[in-house]
């Protein structure tokens, strides 16, 4: 099947304006005879459950969590970028949309971008409408901090926890709706299975999580807002519960998968303590506004600081290498994450990790506090001189701004930031990739849609920071809405759908009878035991920088590994029970599906490109020597997987991407 | 280090349940308290055992999913946290640890540690809410200045992750403070004025519905609340209905 | 407003109610006993306007009655609520870690005043009423001179009366630690006064019952 992208003519501003103003539409009335099945209540699901519903649609919306408040989003801290420009520093929708474009190595739809840059000052109106406590100036105008990769501050902010405040949102907008009876709430419960009927999506199996019980849900059309992949590293800074099960299933139903490799290595988390570690914590992007990232210049310091003789504070001014800064003046500690998760592994690898593991970075707030200390001593009329007052000062201004980020890293590292830096470390955070979708946010089934970081549509093959947060409310709130209508017009008579057809029936086994094959397995070793192992893969060898061979071990590992699990995993209990180490092993055995496609990906897609490290294409020489080389006239496509059986027999479809507004050139932040 | 577990076991709502001892080893200080939990799990599953079911998702802090109370508090013995930051060089070598589910009649129990919290929901969807549609020509974010204390006291209160330990450390298992923080949010911005009479009203009648306990100010909700919410929420609350309630 | 006091907020914001009324009675009440320390006319003088007044035999007594009545009858209703919330507790539960004692406790503290107050009836409040509107003598004369003073210093001696009255105002003293602000925070003041106010109810609820001690203590180790 030809990829068929949908992208509307009509030049790029008036693209989204006109498309709206020609699609079809279904009147309030027959609304009220259509069903939409929403999968995951994050920031994407939740805001298109409640909108759908506002719109008169009856919903049905489904979370694994024990409320829709709790999805990951949640997690989000440094904030949303939006085109307001309420600082009158040269911000515009062309502007962010090229800084996106940008940001995203040229590896995405120009004509989707374009439509988030246009939604996005409608984000921040809403969510102010909404309640939505965002930072305020003492004028009482909002206030903006600046994130990476960018030149303007457009970043809206809730302290360190802008995604809670979004999403709690969303989830009340969604409470009204419930409240209401517009949309049926099912939260502990697991979609194990999209279900087709004459080649469309029509409904859902799922799993009640407390009683095991397997249920058939129909509706007229099935959106998937269930978020990212990164766990199929083990370790990462997703949710404990965050699977790719909903998408993976989706994908073998038919939905091709598109760039999976493109993963997001977050520069700034809380480095690996020990073989016990579950997760990993982020330490927000905004903490780059204000913190500089060091290592020492000399090995003899970075050897006594790992044998504690030294404190990174005593190290001199002149004996410490701010590489960020050095090696891109332009952004310094502001370059995309890529770029700075690069750098820092590339000074780790060099042998300057300051912690036993090597495989730290200094984060340091030392001269914000001096200068933020100075300034408010000023302000306040006194001795600007005096070191400890000034110091002081400065740690108020930076516990206002950080606190609970300051407070969060202190409870983990038993370290504190405010007189100690930081130490940091590159950890798996987004996926860029996920299921493809055309500009309706259709995937290639039919009445299946994929929104949030589900799809894989606008950031390329890398993600700006607070874009996150954009991109799913963009798609939640205004997109989706407004496309899925144009598809439901044709199903006003088609009234309510059957569960009791053979094609609901044939999912429904499907699902027990995997389920079965897993509570029977009667193997020797523990689901976490085989996630460990795939996580360790994925790190070593399809991690931060990649390379042929590597790629093709890791298939090959992956592969067994995935025979392994089927032949001796261990899950305890039943399957009519409150069981979590048989969702989790349903999780993982997709994940072990999932992770072989990604590395047949990345071993694909031989140049380097945003989060795509290969280490094959570098830039040889010239003032950009030893950046990531992109190849844009043998890759400049989307690489969307069919499912063929194995994931090695998975067929490649390209999407080319066209860049008529913006012009392809080398990425540099220097 | 090396711990006993006192761990409340109960297989299913309508089961008993009861206390069972376990023993761990090896545990680091670094570690996470629900790490340690795995630790346990992980050998539960080796011995053949069923686990220990409790609740967890981000395991940073922030999602509200993770409960427990441990040796008698609600997420443990630190301040400012929740279970899931709560490390292991908060206890020594050879403590017993004893784990019990939060409890409270409108949290009923679903497993082992597993409590169900959506009468929280139930009370947002009485009220937890600003009634605007989703339109791409709501006002302009900046059209309405709101005060800044006021801002930041809004955001203070938004800061809930609902996580339901000021019910769980309450004596009388209310449910104020976290009420109170919603209703606060919304009456601290004037977006949320509107409905500020109905929504008071509804949120704390389905509060009462839910089987909730009476608050006696003892104010150990705020003392074990992760986030630090203030008692001021609950007399915000308190004004608020208060003067909803005259008004008729 | 109908079912106000079927509504959580409400019954709290009544017995806060009643106890402000409580709180300032018990104040009026300690401003006269105390009066008994320094001169037995000016006790007695006031004695008799609070015991013949009509305003305060017809309006405010009956009032202060409801009160009680209501502050004891909603605690209990209260209560029973309260432990129908939690009907499986913990093993181990460590109240100390965040809360008073004083505010853990109410029930039982009350329960003591409680029972103070029914042998302050019996003692005190019964006779009266006996002599007033039974008997009807409402002269307040005793062998040709008022009787108050008399009777209060009558009572203050058995050193078991004088010890229940002891124990029952330490009671009381707990019960004020925590219900002074308590109920200010039922009303819905919690504001930037509420610092200095939570000193002012530490002096109120020490002193005012450290006072009635002192009274009981000062009539029965004088003698007179």
């Amino acid at each position: 099947m030809a990829l068929d992208s949908k992208i509307p003519q009509g030049p790029i501003a008036d693209k989204w304006t006109n498309y709206k103003n020609h699609i079809n539409l279904v009147n309030p009335a027959n609304k009220r005879l259509i069903d939409v099945i929403v999968v995951g209540t994050g920031l994407a699901g939740g805001s298109a459950a409640a909108t759908l519903a506002e719109l008169g649609y009856n919903v049905k919306a489904f979370c694994f969590q024990d409320s829709p408040r709790r999805a990951h989003s949640i997690a989000a801290q440094g904030g949303i970028n939006a085109a307001k420009n309420y600082q009158g520093d040269g911000d515009s929708t062309y502007r962010l949309f090229y800084d996106t474009v940008k940001g995203g190595d040229y590896r995405s739809r120009e004509a989707n971008v374009y439509r988030l840059a246009e939604v996005s000052a409608n984000i921040i109106d809403q969510c102010v409408a909404q309640g939505v406590p965002f930072a305020r100036e003492y004028g009482g105008l909002l206030d903006n901090r600046s994130f990476g990769g960018v030149l303007v501050s457009r970043t809206f902010y809730a302290a360190g926890q802008t995604g809670q405040q979004l999403l709690l949102g969303a989830y009340s907008a969604m409470n009204r709706q419930i409240g209401r009876g517009k949309i049926k709430m099912y939260n502990r419960h697991e979609m194990l299975d999209v279900v087709i009927v004459d080649g469309k999506a029509r409904g859902i199996i799922t799993r009640n999580l407390i009683t095991g019980e397997i249920e058939r849900h129909s509706a007229h059309a099935v959106v998937l807002g269930t978020g990212g992949y990164g766990n199929v590293f083990f370790l990462s800074t997703n949710a404990m519960g965050s699977n790719v099960t909903a998408a993976w299933k989706a994908h073998k139903r038919g939905a091709y998968f598109a760039n999976p490799c493109y993963t997001q290595i977050h520069p700034t988390c809380i480095p690996v303590s020990g073989d016990h570690q579950s997760k990993l914590t982020l330490m927000s992007e905004s903490l780059r506004n204000d913190g500089r990232i060091w290592v020492p210049k000399h090995m003899k310091d970075v050897e006594a600081i790992r044998a504690g003789q030294l404190k990174p504070t005593q190290i001199a001014e002149e004996d410490r290498d701010y590489y960020l800064e050095r090696r891109y003046p332009a952004f310094g500690n502001l370059v995309p994450r890529d770029v700075a998760s690069r750098a820092a592994k590339e000074r780790c690898d060099a042998g300057y990790g300051v912690n036993a593991t090597g495989e730290a970075v200094y984060l340091d707030f030392a001269s914000a506090i001096q200068r933020y200390g100075k300034e408010q001593a000023h302000i306040k009329g006194l001795d600007e001189n005096d070191a400890a007052l000034v110091k002081k000062l400065g740690q108020e201004v930076v516990r206002v701004k950080y606190g609970n980020l300051f407070q969060m890293y202190e409870k983990i590292v038993d370290q504190n930031p405010y007189e100690t830096p930081m130490m940091i470390y590159p950890a798996v955070h987004y996926t860029m990739g996920g299921i493809w979708v055309d500009y309706n946010l259709m995937t290639t089934v039919p009445g299946l849609y994929a929104i949030g970081e589900a799809n894989f549509s606008d950031h390329g093959a890398n993600r700006l920071g607070a874009s996150a947060l954009m991109q799913g409310l963009a798609d939640g709130y205004f997109v989706l809405p407004y496309t899925i209508g144009d598809y439901l017009a044709d199903d006003i008579r088609t009234g309510p759908i059957s569960t009791d057809t053979k094609e609901f029936e044939e999912a429904e086994k499907n699902v027990k009878d995997r389920i079965a094959s897993l509570i029977n397995n009667n193997g020797s070793h523990s689901v976490d035991y085989f996630h460990k192992k795939l996580g360790k893969i994925m790190w070593n060898k399809v991690g931060m920088s990649r390379n042929e061979k590597g790629l093709k071990e890791a298939i090959e590992e992956i592969s067994t590994l995935r025979k392994e699990f089927w032949a001796d995993v261990k899950v305890p209990g039943t399957a009519d029970e409150y069981n979590e180490e048989l969702a989790k092993a349903g999780r993982v055995a997709d994940f072990l599906e999932l992770g072989e496609l990604f590395a047949k990906d990345a071993l694909h897609r031989t140049e380097s490109c945003g989060g795509h490290f290969r280490e094959e294409s570098v830039e040889e020489d010239g003032p950009q020597k030893g950046e990531a080389k992109r190849d844009d006239e043998n890759f400049t496509y989307v690489a969307a997987w069919e499912y063929k059986g194995e994931p090695k027999d998975a067929v490649l479809h390209k999407e080319d991407l066209e860049f008529k507004d913006i012009e392809l050139k080398q990425r540099s932040y220097k | 280090m090396n711990l006993t577990l006192k761990i409340w076991r109960q297989k299913n709502a309508s089961d008993k349940g009861k206390m069972v001892d376990y023993s761990v080893s090896d545990i680091s200080p670094d570690m996470s308290f629900l790490e340690m939990l795995d630790v346990l799990n992980e050998q539960l599953i080796e011995q053949g055992e069923q686990p220990v079911a409790f609740d967890h998702d981000c395991r940073e802090g922030i999602c509200g999913m993770c409960s427990l109370y441990i040796n008698g508090e609600a997420h443990g013995p630190d301040r400012g946290v929740t279970t899931c930051q709560l490390h292991m060089r908060m206890f020594k070598d050879g403590d017993t640890i004893t784990i019990e589910p939060f409890r409270a009649t409108a949290f009923p129990v679903i497993k082992d540690l597993v409590v169900d919290r959506s009468a929280f929901d139930r009370v947002q969807h009485a009220g937890g809410f600003i009634s605007v549609n989703t339109s791409g020509n709501t006002i302009d974010a900046n059209a309405i200045p709101v005060n800044k204390h006021d801002a930041d006291d809004a955001f203070a209160a938004a800061t809930c992750i609902g996580c339901g330990a000021c019910v769980a450390s309450c004596k009388n298992s209310s449910a104020m403070l976290f009420v109170g923080a919603k209703v606060s949010q919304f009456a601290l911005l004037p977006q949320g004025q509107v409905e500020a009479t109905d929504r008071v009203l509804n949120m704390v009648k389905q509060m009462d519905e839910e089987g909730f306990g009476n608050c006696t100010n003892t104010g150990a909700c705020e003392v074990e609340c992760p986030k630090g919410i203030s008692l001021e929420n609950i007399a915000r609350m308190n004004r608020e209905y208060l003067k909803a309630a005259f008004k008729g | 407003m109908s079912g106000i006091l079927n509504s959580s907020i409400g019954r709290k914001f009544a017995m806060a109610l009643s106890a402000f009324f409580l709180m300032i009675f018990l104040l009026q009440h300690f401003a006269i006993n105390i009066l008994s320390v320094f001169s037995a006319d000016a006790f007695n003088e006031a004695s008799h306007f609070m015991g013949t007044f009509w305003a305060v035999q017809y309006l405010l007594q009956p009032v202060l009655i409801f009160g009680v009545i209501f502050h004891f009858v909603m605690g209990f209703v209260l209560e029973i609520k309260n432990n129908k919330a939690r009907q499986i507790s913990y093993a181990k539960n460590n109240g100390a870690a965040n809360s008073s004692w004083m505010s853990r406790n109410m029930i039982w503290s009350g329960l003591a005043i409680l029972a103070f107050i029914v042998l302050h009836f019996i003692d005190f409040w019964i006779p009266e009423i006996n002599t007033k509107y039974i008997v009807g003598d409402m002269s307040g004369m005793h062998n040709g001179e008022f009787r108050y003073f008399h009777e209060l210093v009558e009572k203050f001696h058995s050193p078991l009366r004088v010890g229940a009255y002891v124990v029952a105002f330490v009671f009381l003293a707990l019960h004020l630690l925590h219900g002074f602000n308590s109920a200010f925070q039922s009303v819905g003041a919690n504001n930037k006064y509420t610092k200095g106010l939570k000193t002012f109810s530490k002096i109120y609820a020490i002193g005012i019952p450290a006072g009635f001690i002192f009274i009981a203590l000062f009539h029965h180790l004088t003698g007179h």
